[in-house]
């Protein structure tokens, strides 16, 4: 007989939240009122589940995380076409431009002072440019993970029991944040995912950094610390660093190689 | 700053900058919530609010000016939260239904039985429940908390996760079941009539 028959955990769940078809509601109410087995077993439902609503799954982010999140976002809101010129007058092709000049008038006067040696084919110089830029980038993005490495560092062991001034912190994280996005451009662009996935972490944690408020909170700075400790960010920032040290020493070695 | 939503859309179509940023800033933390909740993970949310608002940019030409801006936001949301979980499905790997059972019951043990009371609000309840909810495969997860954090029904829910009707519910029943397994050791109270009245027979 249908009035007996028991409310299976299924029927018990839509009753839960509403969903029973209408036809069927009222045979799952009646049910539930007559049957003693199914209203503990409904109890029990309601007891998980309720305990479900009681507690937050969802975590509160920090105060500062409208400006965080800004911050991350204005950038890639109006995808920039740079132009040509604009990339020319940028910071990492103008170095190389400057050490191309160097290169080519040193060699000029090098040469004039040496004994007269076959032209360099267009390869050749190709390969020399390739080759400088390679360096100067590495050397660069050196450089800027020394500087991250030792921002993340001073974050890290800052200490603080309420507030205390973020100025300084926050300046250097804008600059550093915006040197930080030209290496991980070209990074991706280049296809060093290592690199880039590591730069777009140290870009996160600058960023939050440079939206804090001025007179940060020691809540501030917790989020902060979390953030590089729960994904070992130094360490890989050290990792990371030191490769490319090594890749910097790389073409010296293969240069000499051929010689001896 | 846009008093409304609805001004600062038609501010923000007009390349306005700063009434976007007045939108971001009104339903970012909202977006963050369900993010977290979808995905379990507070650096995959913050990614889903990232995308979430750059889809919202692209797309205001499209949006309707009667329409809710936050509730708009919260389907893209959802969309995004879903391609998240669906491009990193490495993280989807569910524990089966008797892995939670022995969880459920080894961890109860280990915490001596202490009263239901005590531990339905305690933090322990709260990290199983947060456990739990990693457990679930990825269409459990989005079902459910769409169905019980959302209110969403399972229509609206089959729509935006593109499922059948049936399916959605199977998912919210798989996912309510492991759940179950999950925290019933440790919130399910001894109740004297149903364990009498468990001996009248079974359901």
């Amino acid at each position: 007989m249908m009035a007996t028959r028991h409310l299976t955990d299924d029927e018990l769940i839509l009753h839960y939240y509403g969903e029973t078809a209408p036809d069927d509601e009222p045979r799952a109410a009646g049910h539930l009122q007559q049957c003693a087995p199914c209203r503990a077993e409904y109890a029990k439902l309601q007891r998980v589940l309720g305990s479900i609503d009681e507690s937050s799954v969802a975590i509160e982010p920090s105060p500062s995380f409208e400006r965080t999140v800004w911050a991350r976002l204005e950038p890639n809101l109006k995808p920039v076409r740079r132009g040509w010129v604009s990339w020319v007058l940028s910071p990492a092709p103008m170095a190389l431009a400057a050490a191309v000049v160097v290169l080519v008038v040193g060699a000029f006067f090098a040469g004039r002072a040496t004994s007269p040696t076959p032209a360099p084919t267009a390869a050749v110089v190709s390969a020399a440019v390739e080759h400088i830029r390679e360096r100067i980038l590495l050397s660069e993005v050196g450089e800027h993970l020394d500087r991250s490495q030792m921002a993340l560092v001073e974050l890290v062991s800052t200490d603080s029991d309420t507030s205390f001034d973020m100025s300084g912190e926050r300046s250097r994280a804008e600059q550093l944040v915006a040197d930080n996005r030209l290496y991980r451009q070209t990074a991706e662009e280049t296809g060093d995912v290592t690199l880039s996935e590591l730069l777009d972490e140290i870009e996160r944690v600058l960023t939050e950094v440079a939206a804090t408020p001025e007179t940060g909170s020691s809540r501030d700075l917790a989020d902060v610390r979390r953030r590089i400790e729960s994904r070992d960010l130094l360490f890989k920032v050290r990792i990371v660093a030191s490769e490319i040290r090594e890749r910097q020493k790389a073409p010296i070695q293969r240069q000499a190689g051929p010689r001896s | 700053m846009p008093q409304t939503d609805a001004a600062a859309v038609a501010l923000a179509r007009d390349g306005d900058s700063e009434a976007f940023r007045a939108l971001v800033e009104r339903h970012s933390r909202a977006v963050f919530r369900l993010a977290h909740r979808m995905t379990g993970n507070p650096s995959d949310a913050e990614d889903v609010v990232q995308e979430t608002f750059l889809k919202a940019y692209r797309q205001l030409s499209r949006f309707e000016s009667r329409a809710n801006f936050g509730t708009w936001v919260h389907r893209i949301a959802v969309n995004c939260s879903i391609d998240l979980i669906r491009a990193r499905p490495h993280r989807e790997a569910a524990h089966d239904s008797a892995d939670l059972e022995q969880f459920g019951a080894a961890e109860a043990a280990e915490a001596g039985r202490p009263s239901p009371e005590r531990l339905v609000l305690s933090a322990e309840v709260q990290e199983r429940i947060s456990s739990a909810m990693t457990a679930l495969s990825q269409m459990e997860r989005a079902a459910f908390v769409l169905r019980h954090f959302e209110g969403q029904s399972i229509e609206e829910i089959s729509r935006a996760l593109g499922l059948k009707t049936n399916a959605t519910k199977h998912s919210i029943f798989r996912a309510v079941k492991k759940m179950r397994q999950a925290l019933e050791p440790f919130v399910a109270q001894p109740d004297p009539d149903a364990e009498s009245l468990a001996a009248d027979g079974a359901r």
